[in-house]
């Protein structure tokens, strides 16, 4: 059973997803997925990216959905893997990978923590129709592990470890995520931080800064600090 | 004699325990909290994470992907002896943290600062962290798992006296607006404030506040205990919500542990228990019974003795 989505629009869409599907998804809306989905992260995007090594695999024949993932796996005796549970990773720390990733992945979808910047949406999202998917919790590993049916393959698992190697994973009524970003670079962190950020100067009215201030330090508190 | 055995075989099921049940009192502020946030979103996904418990006991499953960084705290009976001595123990819990990190499976997540050297194990140099207490009673040892997660949400300040109870609101304030932004911090948590101490212990007393102490427990200085349910207030009135969506569902409770520190100084440091708050505890007795519980119950009036010699009717 997921959880009652409430007064949030569902949907469910099948990976590889159909760009024109895309279009039609909006900030704040919970997705579930079906199909094929993979993991790539720092370590993939470095020996791809900055080494030029050849992915191992045909991936934009396979599909257009990267997790920003690492499973609790094991690699068994036979061979085989035992996927326990899934959980993402946080995402804005790819940022200086991702624009070669999609042009050599043809990627669609990004899936991972705590998005990207809107500056990230408007420069490699937008442009590629692409858009951000973000795990909700984020800690719902047990939920997500639930919807991996199968370990269809893995690479690199020797040179990068079990948490950065690239899986490859059938999945079935995978998720719940949220639409972070639409297909216009649209970001609900960022609508939602807007909200937050109007109540702070309250917060902060009788409050004086630390006798000791810090280099670096920012009073603004509508700034972030990633 | 503490069977050696035992204290393994203890220690792996307890590196299961922690992984999959979500202890009881934190599930209960979660459902508290679940019925008084108000943002649709903020609200879904609380739903979505009791939701998520569930599945990880049913299936038996780690409830999150990432482990964390699994770590013991093991407190003993000033009469307790463990078969092999300390080395021994030692022994036993880095054995434990290896093969539960198989046979959960729980991701490896401990490599090398520098090299990244990955034994797969979640074992390595200094890893698991293992710390101690003592009690001046009993033969027994009590073994408490525990997987502290967050990369984020995590911060140290040198205040001083001048800044005060309100430097410490601010200092809390600032540390959860960083770090809550887009749920960074897995928030709702519970937040442990280490108060005073030198440097070090005090970042060591705001964790074990985080980690060892259960949703509603008050420190025993009734000031303090206040200071705790302000803080707590406090924080859910940012007006920020689990993912950082708007809301008020950020802290499910707050723990404040105090140190005596230099007389110029008045060092804080915040830390968070995240929404896999993973804890879970075993007293062994040495004829090698077994209790399990949820409750690690580290901080005893001896912990927090205040005097040169302990005076147990002085401060009980
Ligand atoms: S902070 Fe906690 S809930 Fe969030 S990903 Fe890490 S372990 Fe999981």
């Amino acid at each position: 059973m997921a959880a009652d989505s409430g007064k949030l629009k569902e949907v469910r869409l099948r990976a590889p997803v159909d760009p024109a599907a895309l279009g039609e998804l909006r900030i704040g809306e919970v997705v579930y997925l079906d199909g094929v989905v993979y993991t790539a992260r720092e370590g993939v995007y470095k020996k791809v990216v900055e080494e030029g090594c050849d992915l191992p695999l045909d991936l934009a024949a396979l599909s257009n959905v990267n997790f920003h993932c690492s499973p609790a796996a094991t690699v068994n005796d036979d061979g085989g893997y035992t996927m326990g549970a899934v959980s993402a990773t946080a995402s804005f720390r790819f940022s200086k990978w991702i624009e070669r990733w999609f042009d050599i992945s043809g990627a669609k979808m990004i899936i991972g923590k705590g998005g990207m910047s809107a500056a990230d949406y408007r420069r490699c999202f937008v442009p590629r129709g692409a858009v951000y998917l973000t795990t909700v919790g984020y800690g719902t590993g047990a939920l997500l592990g639930r919807g991996v049916k199968r370990v269809r393959e893995v690479h690199w698992i020797r040179e990068l470890g079990i948490a950065h190697a690239l899986w490859v994973l059938e999945v079935e009524k995978f998720g719940p995520f949220i639409v972070e970003s639409d297909v216009e670079g649209n970001s609900l962190f960022d609508r939602e931080n807007a909200k937050i950020a109007k109540g702070l100067p309250d917060l902060y009215r009788d409050s004086k800064p630390a006798i000791l201030g810090r280099y670096g330090e920012t009073d603004d508190r509508s700034d972030e600090v990633i | 004699m503490i069977p050696i055995k035992t204290v393994e075989e203890v220690a792996e099921n307890l590196m299961e325990r922690a992984a999959i049940d979500i202890p009881e009192d934190y599930l209960g502020g979660l459902e508290e909290m679940a019925e008084r946030e108000e943002g649709e979103l903020a609200s879904f996904v609380i739903r979505a994470m009791i939701e998520n418990y569930r599945a990880a006991s049913d299936d038996r499953r780690a409830m999150c992907g990432d482990t964390g960084v699994p770590r013991w705290y093991v407190k003993m009976g000033n009469e307790a002896a463990v078969e092999d001595g300390p080395v021994g123990l030692e022994g036993a819990l880095r054995r434990a943290t290896a093969q539960a990190t198989a046979a959960v499976p729980l991701r490896p997540n401990r490599v090398h600062p520098l090299w990244r050297t990955d034994h797969g194990n979640n074992v390595g140099i200094n890893a698991p962290e293992i710390e101690y207490a003592y009690e001046p009673d009993g033969a027994w040892i009590d073994l408490t798992a525990v997987h502290k997660g967050g990369l984020f949400g995590t911060d140290y300040r040198m205040l001083f006296p001048g800044d005060g109870i309100d430097g410490i609101r601010r200092f809390l304030i600032d540390s959860l607006v960083a770090f809550g932004r887009r749920g960074l911090a897995c928030q709702p948590a519970i937040i442990g404030i280490g108060l005073g101490g030198s440097k070090d212990i005090c970042m060591v007393l705001g964790k074990q506040a985080a980690c060892l102490r259960i949703v509603g427990d008050r420190n025993p200085d009734p000031r303090i205990a206040e200071l705790e349910l302000e803080l707590t207030e406090l924080g859910n009135s940012i007006g920020m919500g689990a993912m950082g969506f708007a809301g008020n569902s950020m802290v499910i409770d707050c723990h404040i542990e105090a140190g005596y520190c230099h007389t110029g100084a008045m060092p804080m440091s915040v830390h968070a228990f995240c929404l896999a708050s993973r804890r879970a505890t075993a007293r062994i007795q040495p004829d090698g019974s077994v209790c399990l519980r949820t409750d690690p119950q580290w901080f005893t009036p001896y912990k927090r003795r205040e005097t040169v010699e302990w005076q147990p009717t002085a401060e009980n």
